[in-house]
Parts: structure tokens; sequence; C-alpha cells
């Protein structure tokens, strides 16, 4: 399937949705059939600072472990809670309820440097 | 694949294909000073010979000594059935299989010794296993600052000085450790000082991760751990103890008194005291922690058809997997000596741990009272178990001539804290329920000898009354 061309994207799978200052967080559907069965999830506490580029989770499947990387800068301001009991929607709904957390845009000019659908496409597809 | 050792042909085109001619060459980053020299070894020697020489050698250890040490090592009473069992093939290695839930028996001997530590602690998750006790308390002391996203640990002084010193090894360069002072005076002298904890817990900038403290601690006190544990908390830091798995069937456990993580050696659990190990590394955590602990955990499930099973759980955070950022790269599985203290506690039962804490505590009662008859103090006044320290002067001469009249008359402190004076002229004396009645009267005749210069009147001297075997160290 092709990424959804509202988003943007990391090269280590993270996509990034954009609503005037606030971002949402979470992995693609890439990342999430890569990865497997995804069992739990460890998200940083609402307020704290993320830096671009800088592990600020975990994400654990049956068989592996991944450090999840900010897209951009900014401060966490909500977390998916649904996620403690239901780590499993990450891999059932990946673009929609399986989100990770929200955050504020530091520097709208990180954006810029993510990738769009179509490019992520073409990393996906070039392995 | 053939698993024939390389040619010097496969050496040289090795070599050649990294542009090096000797194969020294791959360590010139080591220093030459801390490189290994050539081993001096003697000529060879005929078999017999050799079988001699050694027997001679072996000859020279005292095994008849009527031994009052403890010091973090401890003589029990195991069952004979605990060394028969762990002979038996099925068991006879250190590992966990490499596809572990083929092995259903080793899983469930591990998820039995998860299951009867967690008793002891009071705690839900226990990781089967570490090295020993230094190796336990220092993963628990990182557990803290992953947890916590902090970076300095206090530790207690009452904490065993080997344990200190692996605690530094491991945080030496990443991570800050103080260590909070022990009380010189009063009824709690030689406990952890409650005010200088609270005076470094509350550094705003630089926020503390854990905070370690041993009971009974080094020097054989109870200290008070649910308030430590309180303070620790009150910081947002996280509270270590360190534990003597043995003092637990009496003394109020961990996860009773607030800890979140227990480490401790396991050694008194059925395994013989060994002069350098193997030993086995205890720790213990609440659900809340389950990610940080680092080791194999056993679970227990069921399979397709509804029977019961055991599975290796949350694998995916150990170091095959996670390489670097693995839970712990500095730990193994000692399996066979989980092994030992499942069954030692398996054939001791509740009560007979009990017994035994409770027949060394009586005992180091008798062996307190008996001394104070001939003078000699303890050096503090707070609770203590079955350890306890007393002061006498020159104590290293002491300890010398008491080996010579059969008595290890446990440490000399000043050997294991050079640096304290408080502990400078002070012996730390244990007793199990190996110690006997007649041993602690003979024990303390001798030192009266010693100290007096005169033979005791009254009570026969000497050891290796055959009447008391149990008294020899194993």
């Amino acid at each position: 399937m092709s990424a959804p061309s509202d988003l943007r994207y990391t090269r280590d799978h993270e996509w990034v949705r954009v609503d005037g200052d606030t971002a949402t967080v979470g992995i693609t559907q890439y990342a999430a059939d890569q990865l497997g069965d995804i069992v739990f999830v460890e998200l940083p506490d609402a307020g704290r600072d993320l830096e671009e580029a800088k592990p600020f989770g975990v994400v654990e499947s049956v068989k592996a472990v991944s450090d999840l990387f900010a897209p951009i800068s900014g401060a966490v301001t909500a977390i998916n809670d649904a996620l403690g009991s239901q780590p499993e929607l990450v891999n059932s709904d990946p673009f929609g309820a399986g989100w990770m957390l929200t955050m504020t845009v530091a520097d709208p000019t990180q954006l810029d440097d993510l990738l769009d659908g179509t490019a992520y496409d073409d990393l996906v597809a070039a392995g | 694949m053939p698993y024939g050792p390389h040619t010097t042909a496969d050496r040289e085109r090795m070599l050649g294909a990294l542009g090096l001619t000797h194969i020294d060459q791959l360590f010139d980053d080591i220093p030459a000073a801390l490189r290994a020299s050539a081993l001096d070894l003697p000529p060879p020697e005929p078999e017999l010979e050799l079988s001699a020489r050694l027997r001679g050698l072996a000859a020279r250890n005292r095994t008849d000594l009527v031994s009052f040490l403890g010091a973090g090592v401890y003589r029990h009473w195991s069952p004979p059935a605990v060394d028969q069992l762990l002979l038996r093939g099925e068991w006879y290695t250190a590992y966990t299989p490499y596809q572990p839930e083929v092995s259903q028996g080793t899983l469930q001997s591990i998820y039995e010794y998860q299951s009867l530590i967690g008793e002891l602690v009071d705690l839900d998750v226990v990781s089967a296993s570490h090295y020993d006790g230094a190796a336990a308390t220092a993963e628990a002391a990182l557990m803290a600052c992953r947890a916590t996203r902090r970076e300095r640990v206090l530790v207690s002084r009452s904490v065993h000085p080997h344990y200190r010193a692996t605690l530094r090894t491991y945080f030496e360069g990443r991570l800050t450790l103080e260590e909070i002072p022990l009380l010189e005076n009063g009824d709690d002298a030689g406990t952890t000082d409650i005010g200088a904890l609270e005076t470094m817990l509350g550094d705003a900038d630089h926020p503390v991760a854990g905070v370690v403290v041993a009971n009974p601690d080094f020097l054989g006190l109870l200290e008070p751990m649910a308030r430590i544990g309180e303070l620790a908390h009150a910081a947002g830091a996280l509270f270590v103890a360190v534990i003597e798995p043995v003092s637990l069937a009496v003394l109020t456990p961990p996860g009773a008194y607030g800890a979140d993580i227990a480490a401790g050696e396991g050694q008194p659990l059925g395994i013989a005291p060994q002069y350098g190990g193997p030993y086995l590394g205890v720790l213990a955590t609440t659900d809340a922690l389950v990610r940080q602990i680092p080791g194999r955990l056993v679970g227990m499930t069921t399979d397709l058809d509804g029977q019961r099973a055991f599975v290796m759980t949350l694998r995916a955070r150990e170091q095959d997997i996670r390489r670097d950022k693995a839970a712990s790269n500095i730990c193994t599985n000692q399996a066979l000596l989980a092994l030992a203290a499942s069954i030692y506690l398996a054939a001791i039962g509740p009560h007979g741990l009990r017994d035994v804490a409770a027949t060394g505590a009586a005992r180091a009662a008798e062996l307190e009272a008996g001394l104070a008859a001939i003078g000699v103090e303890r050096l503090h006044r707070g609770a203590y178990l079955n350890e306890f320290a007393v002061r006498l002067p020159d104590a290293r001469t002491v300890h010398r001539r008491l080996i010579e009249r059969g008595f290890l008359a446990g440490l000399v402190l000043a050997d294991a804290e050079p640096d304290d004076p408080a502990l400078a002229d002070a012996l730390l004396l244990c007793t199990t329920e190996l110690t006997s009645s007649g041993d602690i009267a003979r024990f303390v005749a001798a030192l009266d000898e010693v100290l007096t210069g005169r033979p005791s009147v009254g009570v026969e001297t000497g050891a290796g009354d055959p009447a008391h075997p149990v008294g020899a160290a194993r």
C-alpha cells in the first residue's frame, strides 16, 4: 500500500501529521509490518521536550525492540494512552488509532526536511 | 561447515587482507604494560609427581577452623539432596538452552526459582539470574537510572565494600555515585545517617535516581528501611534494598517496606562458601519496572491445547537481540546455582528457613553475652540479627593468634574498610545454625586467653572437638 499523501515521513519510518502548531506522530504501516506483533510501546511523559532525530520512546514486538526517533523538535502535549492496554492498535491502524503522541512544532522549517508520501514510498521500495 | 582450526595459510590470507604481517599487530592499541606476558611455567612433570605436589598445595588450606566469618558469605547446613540433584545430567549446565521452550523442565525450574524468591522478597518479578550479589546490586542501580532518567545514585557506606567497588566500576565515566555516610555516635551508630541522606536528596540540581541500602547491613545492623524508602520516594528516587535471603525468613521483606528493587547474594541458600564463587545474584522488582529488569524471565502460560507451558518472556530486551541497547550486557544466567537455591528452599521449607535464621540469631546473642562476660563489647548498640562487630585493640594480631588456636575470628574490619577510623580496631563476627554453643564457649575462652595472656578457667579450650563436627568449615 502507498503511504497517505497528507502526512510527512522520516527515514526511520515515523509519520507526522501537522495541524496548525500541533503535530501528531506515529510509525508507518511498513514499520509496523516489519516489526510484527507489537506488544509494548514506551512513550515519554507529556511536557517532555523532544529533539529532532533523538530517541523518544521504544516499540517492542515479539521479535525486536526498536527506538522511536523524534521527527521534529518540540514538547510532548499528549500521548496515546490506549496503546498502554492495546499496543496492537499500532499494527491494525498505524496511521489512525495507532498514533503515539502529539507535540508542539518548535521549528516549522524542520518539516521541510521530512519526506512526502511519494518520496517515502520510493524509500521503502528501494529497500 | 567444517569446524577445523584455521591453517597457517588461512591466517596469512586474513592478515594479508588486513595489511598486517603478524597477529600481535591486532593488539597494538593495548598498552604494552597491560598485555599478558609469556607464562613462566616450570618444566613438565610426570603425572604422579604433579598430583603429589598439587595435593601438598591443597593440604595447606585450613578446613579445620571453627569459623565465625560471615561478611557477605554465610555457612549453612544444606540438605544432601541439593548437591545430589545438581549432579543429574539433565541439570548439569550453567546455561539456559538456546531453544528454551523445548526444555520445559529447565524453564519450570527457573519459574520455580523466581516464584520462591518472589515470595521471600515480596516483590512481583524476579530475574533468573546474575553473577553475584554485587553484580545484581549494580544492575539494580542502573535500573533506577533508566527508570527515572536520572544519573545520580546514593549508596550507603553500610553496603558491602565489595558491592560498592562494583558499583563504582559500573558507574565510572557515565553516572554519578555518592556514598551516604554512617552515623558515628549514639544508639544508631554504624547505620545510615538519615540526616545526611535528606541533605543529599535535597539537591534539586542533581536529582537522585536511586537510594541503595542494605539490611542487615555490612556491619550486621538493621537499618530503618521503611523510613529510608519514604525519603527516597519523596525525592522521586527509587529505593533499592540489598538483602540477605535467609534473613528474610524473620525480617520484613523489601516489598513490605516499599522497596522498588531488591538485590542480594543468593549463596546462603544451599550454596557452599567458595572463594571467588560461583555465586548467585538475586534481583527482583515490581511489575511497574518489569521492562527495566535485566536477565532471563520465565513465564507460565497455556499452549494451543490448553496445557500448562513455560516460556521465556520479554526476551526482546536482551543482548542477543538488542545489542548495545540491551537492559544489560554484563549479564548471565546462573541456572545451576539458582536451581541449588530452589532445591534448598523447597527442601527446607518456610518453617525450616525460619529456624535457620532464628537459630543463627540466638547463637549470636549467646556469643554477645559470652564476649561481654570477658569484657569484649560490641562496637555498636543497634539491633542486629546474626552478625555484629566487636571492639578489640590490635584486632589483626588477635585474629592471627586465634587462627593458631583453631578459630577463624571473623573479619578484621580494617582489612575491608581501611579508610574508616571508626572500624580501625574491630572484628566482624557471625554465627549461623552451624555454630554450636560449645564452639562459642571455646571461642570465648580462647579469646580471653589471647587477650589476658593466661589460660581461661572453667572452660576447656581449643577447637577440633569431634563431638561438634558441624562447626568445621566446609
